[in-house]
């Protein structure tokens, strides 16, 4: 080897490294705070010097962080179920049928991505009053729709208009053999793509912070973000850093596990399909 | 062939149905408040009062304010995502052992919730006890603890910065995506011309991503343009930061004024969606058909 | 001996009356705070409230965040929703929320409410109704380290000068063996906290409170702009750049760390400073912040606290009132007082031994609360927060250099005058 190519390869792993350093280095700060109590959150050090899990037994002693965490799951896999599901039938609509009006019909759909939550929300909150759906879940899982839904029709409408047009060439276009050719060729050749926007939306119904603190009430009702945010220390001043980061900690553990087991089909998923263009 | 289009709209209509429920009437409901003077401590009582907010709006220089700020923001942030989503998605394209591991660690950012971010970041940036200024010091880069939430310059940095941070991730995710599909013949052939790698990621990658990476930066300009949290969460309702969308909900909450913020909810929407259709017309996307309607 | 007998035979009765139930039960809902010592002494005192009445009780835990839990209350209340029956209201929002509340003074008997301080139920009455009730209360305090300002014979500070001062001295001996050391830390975060500070120092100056309770704007004045002149001299000299984004948690942990000589904080923070695990434990004293200079000179503290109500949608506005009423009762605020340190609201409670004993800088408290300054959140009612963020800006704008006193203040003054429509309000 030359000294060039050694140089060469340094060079790249200490890029790697850096930017290792600033993805990560942020989220091992917030798991040194989590072990941190008392005072000693107010010092800097790399490695706590009395490390301690108190803050996670609180979490979960003291307030209904486990029910929480069961909430949040719940809401964004049933967001995501339906928003696949409409998605998928729109999206082979969409992508697989010429027909008038599609291009307005899919920049409307970009467009409702453009939404100030904040524009919505009043709106959105007369509804789930009216529907009664107010401090419930379902009233939670239909309000994030309308962050998944769009996204996940574009991503999916991209990938299927790549898959080739022989599939469907040969049968002929009526409801019934359409549903066959949708959930029958279509279905299992999407299987990546599905999983990759799938934990995209999933991602976004679990973050959802707004809706959630706006639309429920009690505590046996709400998400983990919200949770988080509504963690408070002995008076109304006090911030329990500790406990808000080892509440981080928890949320955000299940989601790299996901994308740690997910990564090679997060990128495959959106290679066959968003980003085509 | 009518048969199909009525097919199409079958397969629509639970979309439609659902979308104009969730997103077009409460859009509609904010639209119409817009025209009031309708209040949140009351709001069945409401006068229509015509354009009157919109003109008050136009000539309020806070908010003018707050649309340099949002511009500024969506400039600086998207631009710096946009490079070193690039700088990441080639560095992680290559081969080196445990590459899964290496991506799963870069995705990290995104996967945290950004009101924890928001509220991680102001903690590490903190002058007196925040990391951020004590890793500094210690690498001898500045001389005294900087305050990166209060200076009126420092702030917007630091604001775009945790920003980055966060989104930067999904940026280099699109772009990872792209390059995979990148047929290696082309290089092979540029090497054999004897094509250097800088030359041929301006000639070859560059212009075959395009698509992929204006996709991107439209996704993440859609977010740019209406960010609340991070800078609600860092530096609050500061008119150095603010933005349309923390000034919307300053009218719409704070002050109750139903019927105003509405206005400027709405003109953030329309601000929003001439920019995306400026880009999308700009940057020549097809948004109908890619590019190869069938 | 019989009055004790008596206290059995009442006792004996209610247990047996709520063991059967004579009228039907009701569910009152409450909305305390989520976590911690606040929502413990809630549930207890609500518990011993609902076993008393045989009624029963919810908690609602509502965000910490102040102009969050406002926007949730809002939301709630504009839709005339019975979801939560007593609120728990920041001292500020009567004005805001009075619509949706109740008078409270037909449902509380009259001696029961005779005994808060007067300044509170003022603040709680609005067009004649008694929206509220004071629940406990809060003032803002110096906090000064005792250990420093005797090692260079210095006394706590009388005016603000003496701190800026005294601040200075310790700062020049002692940055050496600690750079990060500061002078003084307070809230200078463009929030409701900076509010309290700005007009604590307004105040002291003579300088008014902004707006007076007749509805007349007050700011545009001398007084009034050297005192902000004044704070604008600390930044970067006693008080770090960054205070301009702090708020009360920054400015403790600043403090509490051991890098800082005074600070401006509400009482919350002494319990904490004086934690077993506290690096400036046993070395902290408070005083009353420091005086101004010049005409009308006083000491000032900015007044906070929370303040119960019932809300006009609620199914049981009686069982809700009489649970205000426990609450806020003299026993119930001891109770409080004693285990969580929250200020008790009643002048009856500020005499007591028994609560002098446990919480001995509760006689200094009386004199702050008298010195101490509303936020004009009344006499502006609905208006109050966007008067509250001209303020702000005015305020930061002048700490972080842009703009003089004066011309800020004048520019405010215009501003307001036209929110007001001439002072009207």
């Amino acid at each position: 080897m030359t000294p060039l190519v050694l140089l060469r390869r340094f060079l790249f792993y200490a890029l790697v490294a850096a930017i290792l350093f600033y993805t990560v280095f942020p989220f091992y700060w917030a798991i040194v705070s989590s072990l941190k109590s008392g005072s000693a959150i107010f010092r800097v050090e790399f490695l706590p010097a009395a490390p301690t899990l108190e803050n996670y037994r609180a979490l979960f002693a003291e307030q209904s962080f486990a029910r929480n965490i069961v909430n949040s799951l719940f809401v964004a896999s049933v967001a995501t179920a339906i928003s696949l599901a409409l998605g998928v039938t729109a999206a082979y609509a969409l992508g697989r049928i010429k027909f008038r009006g599609r291009a307005a019909i899919l920049f409307a759909v970009l467009s409702i991505s453009m939404f100030p939550q904040i524009a919505v929300l009043s709106g959105l909150f007369e509804l789930i009053r009216a529907a009664g759906l107010y401090n419930s879940l379902t009233g939670l899982i239909f309000s994030n729709l309308i962050l998944t839904l769009p996204f996940t029709t574009w991503v999916l409408t991209a990938f299927l208009r790549e898959l080739p047009r022989e599939l469907e060439d040969s049968a002929v276009m009526d409801c019934a053999s359409s549903f066959r050719i949708m959930t029958e060729i279509f279905l299992p050749l999407m299987a990546p793509a599905l999983a990759a926007t799938g934990l995209l939306a999933f991602i976004l119904a679990w973050n959802e912070f707004l809706f959630a603190l706006t639309f429920t009430l009690s505590n046996e009702k709400r998400t983990v973000p919200v949770a988080i945010a509504l963690i408070t220390g002995a008076s109304a001043y006090e911030l329990p850093w500790g406990r808000v980061m080892a509440a981080s900690v928890i949320v955000t553990a299940p989601l790299i596990a996901l994308v740690l087991l997910l990564q090679r089909h997060i990128v495959s998923g959106l290679v066959a399909g968003a980003v085509k263009g | 062939m009518m048969a199909r289009t009525r097919l199409a709209w079958a397969y629509l209509a639970p979309l439609l149905i659902t979308l104009a429920l969730v997103a077009a009437w409460p859009l509609l409901r904010t639209i119409a408040f817009s025209l009031t003077d309708a209040n949140l401590s009351d709001l069945s009582q409401w006068q229509f009062v015509g354009l009157a907010n919109y003109a008050y709006l136009l000539s309020d220089p806070q908010w003018w304010r707050a649309v340099g700020n949002t511009l500024l923001f969506t400039l600086l942030s998207v631009g710096l995502e946009t490079i070193l989503g690039l700088v990441i998605a080639l560095t992680i394209n290559a081969h080196m052992p445990g590459r899964g591991l290496v991506r799963a660690a870069i995705l990290i950012p995104w996967a945290i919730p950004t009101v924890v971010s928001a509220k991680m970041w102001a903690w590490m940036l903190h002058d007196l006890y925040g990391v951020v200024n004590v890793l500094l010091m210690n690498l001898g880069l500045i001389d005294r603890p900087w305050a990166w939430l209060a200076d009126p310059t420092l702030s917007m940095a630091a604001v775009v910065l945790v920003d980055v941070w966060k989104a930067t991730p999904f940026m280099a995710l699109l772009i990872l995506a792209a390059l995979q599909v990148l047929p290696l013949d082309i290089y092979e052939a540029a090497r054999v011309d004897g094509i250097g790698p800088v030359k041929s990621f301006f000639h070859i990658t560059l212009p075959l991503i395009r698509p992929a990476l204006l996709i991107a930066v439209i996704f993440r300009s859609l977010d740019a343009l209406r960010v609340f949290d991070v800078i609600y969460v860092l530096t609050g309702n500061n008119e150095n930061t603010a933005t349309m969308s923390v000034y919307a909900r300053q009218q719409l909450v704070d002050f109750q004024d139903v019927g105003f913020g509405s206005t400027a909810a709405t003109c953030l929407f329309v601000i929003i969606a001439l920019i995306t259709t400026a880009v999308i017309t700009l940057g020549r996307v097809h948004v109908s058909a890619s590019g190869n309607d069938r | 001996m019989f009055r004790s007998l008596g206290l059995i035979a009442v006792t004996a009765a209610l247990l047996s009356a709520s063991a059967t139930p004579t009228q039907s039960q009701v569910t009152v809902s409450i909305s305390c705070s989520s976590l911690g010592i606040e929502l413990e002494l809630c549930q207890e005192g609500a518990d011993a409230w609902a076993k008393q009445t045989g009624n029963k009780v919810k908690l609602v835990a509502t965000p910490p965040d102040a102009n969050e839990r406002l926007a949730l209350y809002q939301q709630l209340l504009a839709a005339g929703s019975a979801d939560i029956d007593v609120f728990q209201i920041d001292v500020i929002w009567p004005g805001t929320l009075a619509n949706h509340f109740v008078d409270l003074k037909s449902l509380i008997p009259a001696e029961d409410l005779k005994d808060h301080f007067e300044t509170l139920t003022t603040n709680d009455t609005v067009e004649g109704k008694l929206v509220a009730v004071p629940f406990f209360v809060d003032a803002g305090l110096l906090y000064y380290r005792q250990d420093l300002l005797d090692k260079y014979g210095k006394k706590p500070p009388k005016d603000w000068a003496e701190l800026t001062e005294t601040a200075k001295a310790i700062l020049a001996g002692e940055r050496a063996g600690n750079a990060q050391l500061q002078g003084f830390v307070w809230q200078g975060r463009a929030y409701e906290g900076l509010t309290c500070n700005s007009l604590e120092w307004v105040a002291s100056f003579g300088g008014g409170t902004l707006i007076e309770t007749d509805g007349k704007i007050s700011i545009n004045n001398a007084q009034a702009a050297s005192a902000l002149t004044l704070a604008k001299s600390w930044i970067g000299t006693i008080s770090p750049e960054g205070v301009l984004n702090y708020a009360e948690e920054d400015s403790r942990g600043v403090f509490q760390s051991g890098n800082a000589v005074f600070m401006r904080n509400w009482p919350y923070a002494w319990s904490l400073a004086n934690a077993p695990d506290s690096p400036v434990k046993g070395k902290v004293g408070i005083a009353l912040l420091p005086q101004g200079t010049g005409q009308g000179a006083r000491h000032a503290a900015a007044l906070g606290g929370q303040h119960l109500a019932v809300s006009k949608y609620s199914a049981h506005p009686k069982e809700a009132a009489d649970l205000v009423r426990y609450l806020t009762s003299a026993e119930e605020q001891k109770r409080r007082a004693i285990k969580g340190s929250f200020n008790p609201t009643r002048k009856s409670l500020y005499g007591d031994a028994e609560l002098l004993k446990a919480l001995p800088f509760l006689k200094d408290f009386e004199a702050v609360l008298e010195n101490s300054v509303a936020r004009p959140s009344t006499v502006t009612g609905a208006k109050y927060s966007r008067v509250a963020s001209e303020y702000i800006r005015a305020v930061h704008n002048t700490l972080s250099g842009k703009g003089t006193a004066e011309e800020n203040l004048a520019a405010l003054e215009k501003q307001l005058d036209r929110l007001s429509r001439g002072g009207k309000w």
